[in-house]
């Protein structure tokens, strides 16, 4: 590996001055991908910012409206072994949990996943159903993005020089609402998303009606695609077969899927249908039950 | 690059250590420490053979750098035993032939040991899961499992 500095700030202004130095930096909150790809020479920088000791980037906790706030550096395994995200967000539980096996979980996080904007992200798909917003930060202030603005292609990601991803912000999931992530891989566990998809759905209060919805797809498009089309044929339908059919071929229709080792581009397309169909009985088997 | 030295617990003793920046903790582990049982596999993070475990929780000490070790505590698989007392995992692994060449046998170990440290009776599935970050090419896994299973059993029957 290249040699770098490593710092280690313990305030946001402390990290703020470093990444104004004029040094190429690379961020370090989890490292399962930063370190092997400035060990493999994919990336190379300077220094290295470990964002860690940084208590805001390290906090995970519901706001008095419901709001879950997610420090960009906290590991998933504390997402998802905190039993009150487990059991307002089982949306949110699907992806952090099946994201690498368990010695990755217990250092990768959020931030990293969203930051390193592979296609096949699995946190993506689940963050933009669950209409997630980044909250990303500079010396000069914060902004907030919905998170399905924030990849701009594979490997490319909003942040400007100077900022910071520092939050993801989930909305409260209102009783009668559910979601559901889900991905495809050719083995149990550990392997990179062929496709993967991520839905919530909102019943009406007597259930008859799904009154709002988001459908999100990964690993079939050179981003995580949000799918309108997807949710344009869900709201104000009955929750039945026939319409999250029609969802699901709204999803595999959105996709622009290549060919790689992972599978053919016509198996991806398929693929997106399937997951989608899924995920959709998931988020609405869920929403039933979310009382 | 100037070296950094880092303070840290290390099997229990507390330990300081010169590194540089770049160096991971396997690498330490390995080459500044002598503690060779932490084997290198992949060195990118999907094989699982330089699992250790850090502050409660098991890692990829490929994939992590040995500055972040700072007052952290660390347990790789020279801390397992106590004294020739093997820890019953070890000694299951044994018994149950869970291993032919080895190399992955201390991430298996430690990563199994994390496991029954917080569930002390998991299920078939829940270990097959637990250690989906554990790759095996000799065994086939289930004398891996079984051995799990009997020192889970053993360990809970030591404490009655």
């Amino acid at each position: 590996m290249e040699a770098f500095e490593y710092i280690a700030p313990r305030t946001l202004a402390e990290a703020y001055q470093h990444l104004g130095n004029g040094k190429r930096t690379a961020m370090l909150a989890g490292g399962t991908d930063i370190i092997v790809q400035l060990r493999e020479g994919r990336r190379s920088c300077d220094q290295v910012l470990d964002l860690k000791h940084i208590p805001e980037l390290m906090a995970l906790a519901f706001t008095s409206d419901g709001t879950l706030e997610i420090g960009a550096a906290t590991p998933l395994a504390d997402i998802y072994e905190d039993p009150e995200v487990a059991r307002r967000l089982p949306g949110l539980v699907d992806a952090a949990s099946l994201i690498g096996g368990i010695q990755i979980q217990g250092r990768a996080t959020l931030g990293g996943n969203l930051c390193n904007a592979s296609p096949a992200a699995d946190s993506a798909p689940a963050l933009i159903a669950l209409a997630a917003r980044l909250v990303i930060g500079s010396s000069a202030g914060t902004r907030e993005l919905p998170v399905e603005e924030f990849f701009l292609g594979p490997g490319q990601n909003a942040l400007q020089p100077g900022e910071i991803l520092l939050q993801v912000k989930i909305p409260p999931q209102p009783p009668g609402s559910g979601a559901c992530f889900l991905r495809f891989i050719p083995r149990n566990e550990m392997d990179i998303a062929v496709a993967n998809a991520g839905v919530s759905i909102q019943l009406s209060d007597d259930r008859s009606r799904i009154e709002r919805a988001r459908v999100a797809v990964g690993a079939v498009a050179p981003t995580p695609l949000l799918v309108p089309a997807a949710a344009d044929a869900l709201v104000g339908q009955a929750p039945n077969a026939e319409t999250l059919e029609r969802a699901a071929q709204a999803a595999a229709e959105a996709a622009t899927p290549i060919t790689d080792m992972r599978g053919s581009a016509a198996q991806r397309r398929h693929l997106t249908r399937v997951m989608t169909l899924r995920a959709l009985n998931g988020a609405l088997q869920r929403a039933t039950e979310n009382r | 690059m100037p070296r950094t030295q880092v303070q840290t617990r290390l099997n229990g003793a507390d330990i300081d250590f010169l590194c540089e920046p770049r160096q991971s903790l396997l690498e330490v582990l390995r080459d500044e420490l002598g503690l060779t049982g932490t084997k290198e596999g992949c060195n990118n993070g999907n094989c699982g053979a330089c699992t250790v475990i850090m502050n409660g929780r098991i890692a990829n000490a490929c994939c992590v750098l040995a500055v972040e070790a700072e007052g952290a505590e660390v347990t790789t698989i020279e801390g397992v035993a106590r004294g020739d007392q093997l820890h019953p995992l070890q000694q299951t692994f044994l018994e149950e032939a869970a291993l032919q060449c080895g190399i992955c046998t201390p991430g298996f170990i430690l990563a199994a040991k994390a496991l029954l440290d917080k569930e002390p009776n998991p299920d078939e599935h829940r270990i097959r899961y637990w250690l989906a970050g554990n790759l095996c090419r000799c065994t086939g896994y289930d004398k891996i499992v079984k051995a799990v299973q009997k020192a889970s059993a053993e360990m809970q029957e030591a404490k009655v």
